[in-house]
């Protein structure tokens, strides 16, 4: 049976940190969306009341939805990052 | 279909397939091991990953599906676009950096990691069968649908060639040529979806989109309790009325018009009589009476009426149209004399409720609690859905470290994020245009690309083949993965070299690829973006359970992954299939579906989930 990762990969000392700050991440995400869900499907008229540059909420909070992605994903990866490099270089040396 | 074939788009499209395949036949000398084939050697470059992620998520239902249905349907179909990229929050949050580091080549891997079961494997290998047929089947018919207006094709003519290029890309060099092709198609959607977005944009919005659109006549009529019993023009000749459409007659040409009070307007319409003719607007199609539509009737522009606004910012362009009103074009069918008529007529649509959710999704008041939770299961199945889809899961075995798989994964959620925002310009473009075909709204980016020139059409229809070439290779990796690593080499423990592999997964991918042909020929005309859907829901039902529980449960046990799997599976396409849509497409009442659900995803995820924790519950004996 062969199933182990394809590459070599060193100890994460980090994993158990990068693991509860996605969830943390996730669920902050997954109310934001639902919230979105929840309006479009009860209050579908009040996504059309005009919030920004004449857009309406509709597009804003779609365009929100994409963008937030884009800068939690970025957070995300900045304090991982740190993380990591404080935790695999100074307790194991090694580069995950 | 409306169009002609373009020189130029076709020899676009060859160079683009003489290209992959050299770069197949490159990467295919150098692919010699199972970790080559399967995982590109994991040591692609995180930066080409993520846009070979964009290459690969970023098939024919976004490109062709979701620009179509902003055309048709405003921001219903924009919708879509949010549900799939929100789905990448589960993929980077959550199953990254742990699949990265459980799985080997395939997503069975991952989930088998900890218990080495044959349940898992062989119920892991089918769900990723499934699920990649599921997506493979629109992804061929999209191809055979794409070949015939642009190159002049019939069908099977299309699916054969994208079916014969791919298993060549993906039998000489597996996951390596795969990734370059989907990179490389990644980043051409990007640029010249950019590129269109800033034509329409910079064009902005006019009464009039083109010199030769046509206007749809309206005649003024003497109606008695709705039924037409005079035309003032003596040209038209009155032949019959079917409820609120009537058959006039001019010069020897029969079409069907919209009746009003007080006047009826020409429609455009689809007749098949009995004796096998289709008649558009009452001619064969090669007289060309079938129109391109969607315009602006009115125009607001900064509280203004104009009948053009020149160039406009992204802002402004969303704006006009929210409070202008448009032209939007709605289907009818019936029964007449024996013939089959379908007919689109135009419906003055307020900006307003084109850009709010509504038109296509019953959601506003008088919609039932049902219609509702269909959107919800639906919005429900696009967040959960693309983290569980095994064609996207593999490419995480292609980069080298768990980092690697992180920052691919917001590169691609940059990438695919930003390709999405532009789809909403681009559907909105195409309705305002006049360039939408109303028997195929798939095709509004490639002829909104026409509108702009054909080089720019050439470029994207060109583009549109690499987006079928790019998923489909992705997918039949992952298909063959499923049979050559999970079903040969583990649940059935047959003894191979590491070449022995690459041969099974090579013969594998022949076969996947063979059988997808026969799928894309057999299931000709079906909707595209159904099918995708009915791949999301049944990822997202049968393996995302699985995998969440796998990470955070202590307690799962590998019976309860696979009863999981089996439930989840089962309980998707069961409720798929016994849906009112499907019901229609039987050729039965939807009226008389044992249930209202189009889509499972409310039911089926719930209870895949349960069946995971009462199982594992009941079997933690045999675990320990």
């Amino acid at each position: 049976m062969d199933h182990g990762p394809a590459a070599q990969l060193g100890q994460d000392n980090a994993a158990a940190f990068k693991s509860k700050l996605g969830l943390r991440l996730f669920f902050v995400y997954g109310l934001i969306y639902a919230a979105f869900v929840l309006i479009n499907t009860a209050k579908p008229q009040m996504m059309a009341g005009d919030v920004f540059l004449g857009l309406n909420l509709a597009v804003v909070f779609g365009f929100g939805l994409i963008v937030l992605a884009i800068v939690m994903g970025l957070i995300y990866n900045a304090v991982c990052t740190r993380k990591e490099n404080e935790l695999n270089r100074t307790e194991s040396g090694v580069e995950v | 279909m409306i169009y002609e074939a373009s020189w130029l788009a076709v020899g676009m499209f060859f160079t683009f397939v003489v290209f992959v395949l050299g770069l197949s036949f490159y990467f295919g000398k150098r692919t010699q091991s199972a970790k080559g084939y399967f995982a590109a050697g994991g040591n692609i470059h995180w930066g080409v990953n993520g846009i070979a992620f964009a290459g690969d998520y970023l098939s024919a239902a976004s490109f062709l599906g979701i620009c179509g249905m902003i055309a048709t349907a405003g921001y219903d179909g924009f919708l879509y676009s949010i549900g799939y990229l929100a789905g990448w929050i589960v993929a980077l949050f959550v199953v990254a950096e742990p699949l990265k580091r459980l799985g080997k080549y395939t997503f069975t891997d991952a989930l088998d990691a900890k218990f080495n079961d044959k349940g898992i494997q062989l119920m892991a290998a089918i769900s990723t069968l499934i699920v990649s047929m599921c997506y493979l089947i629109p992804q061929m018919v999209g191809a055979g649908a794409l070949v015939q207006p642009l190159l002049g094709l019939p069908h099977w003519a299309g699916v054969l060639m994208v079916g014969g290029i791919v298993i060549f890309i993906v039998a000489t060099a597996g996951m390596a040529s795969t990734t370059y092709v989907q990179f490389l198609k990644g980043a051409l959607l990007i640029v010249f979806s950019t590129v269109l977005t800033f034509n329409v944009v910079h064009k902005g919005i006019s009464l009039n989109p083109s010199e030769d659109y046509h206007r749809f006549t309206e005649l003024e009529a003497t109606v008695q309790s709705g039924e037409v019993v005079a035309i003032a023009d003596s040209t038209y000749q009155l032949k019959a009325q079917s409820n609120q459409y009537v058959l006039l007659e001019k010069g020897g040409i029969e079409n069907w018009w919209k009746v009003s009070d007080g006047y009826v307007t020409e429609t455009l319409s689809k007749v098949s009589t009995a004796d096998g003719q289709t008649l558009y607007n009452g001619a064969p199609r090669a007289d060309r009476r079938f129109y391109q539509v969607g315009h602006a009737v009115k125009i607001i522009k900064n509280g203004q009426e104009v009948s053009s606004t020149g160039p406009l910012s992204w802002n402004e362009y969303l704006s006009v149209i929210e409070n202008s009103e448009v032209l939007l074009y709605k289907k009818a069918g019936f029964q007449h004399a024996g013939n089959q008529v379908t007919l689109w007529y135009g419906k003055t649509t307020a900006g307003e409720r084109i850009m709010r959710p509504g038109l296509k999704f019953k959601l506003d008041e008088g919609s039932t609690f049902m219609q509702k939770l269909n959107f919800i299961s639906l919005m429900l199945a696009l967040f959960f859905g693309t983290a569980s889809l095994p064609h996207v899961l593999i490419r995480y075995y292609t980069v080298p470290s768990q980092k690697d798989a992180r920052k691919s994964t917001i590169v691609a959620i940059a990438a695919i994020g930003f390709f999405y925002i532009l789809t909403l310009f681009m559907g909105l473009g195409a309705m305002v245009n006049g360039v939408i075909d109303v028997e195929s709204s798939n095709m509004s980016a490639p002829l909104l690309a026409k509108y702009f020139g054909v080089g720019l059409f050439s470029i994207i229809s060109a583009i549109a083949f690499a987006t079928v070439l790019g998923t489909v290779s992705g997918l039949i990796v992952a298909a063959s993965g499923a049979v050559a690593h999970d079903l040969m080499d583990n649940f059935f423990g047959f003894k191979m070299t590491d070449k022995g592999k690459v041969k099974a997964g090579k013969i594998s991918a022949f076969v996947v690829g063979l059988i997808a042909i026969f799928l894309g020929m057999a299931f000709k005309g079906m909707n595209v973006s159904f099918l995708v859907g009915w791949a999301f829901a049944v990822a997202a039902s049968a393996n995302l359970p699985a995998i969440l529980m796998l990470l955070f449960w202590k307690k799962t046990t590998a019976r309860g992954i696979a009863a999981s799997i089996t439930v989840g599976m089962v309980a998707a396409l069961g409720i798929i299939l016994t849906s009112p849509t499907m019901f229609e497409r039987y050729g039965m009442d939807a009226a008389s579906a044992p249930h209202v659900l189009d889509n499972p995803g409310i039911i089926s995820i719930p209870l895949a989930f349960m069946t995971l924790i009462v199982v594992s519950l009941l079997t933690q004996k045999k675990a320990a």
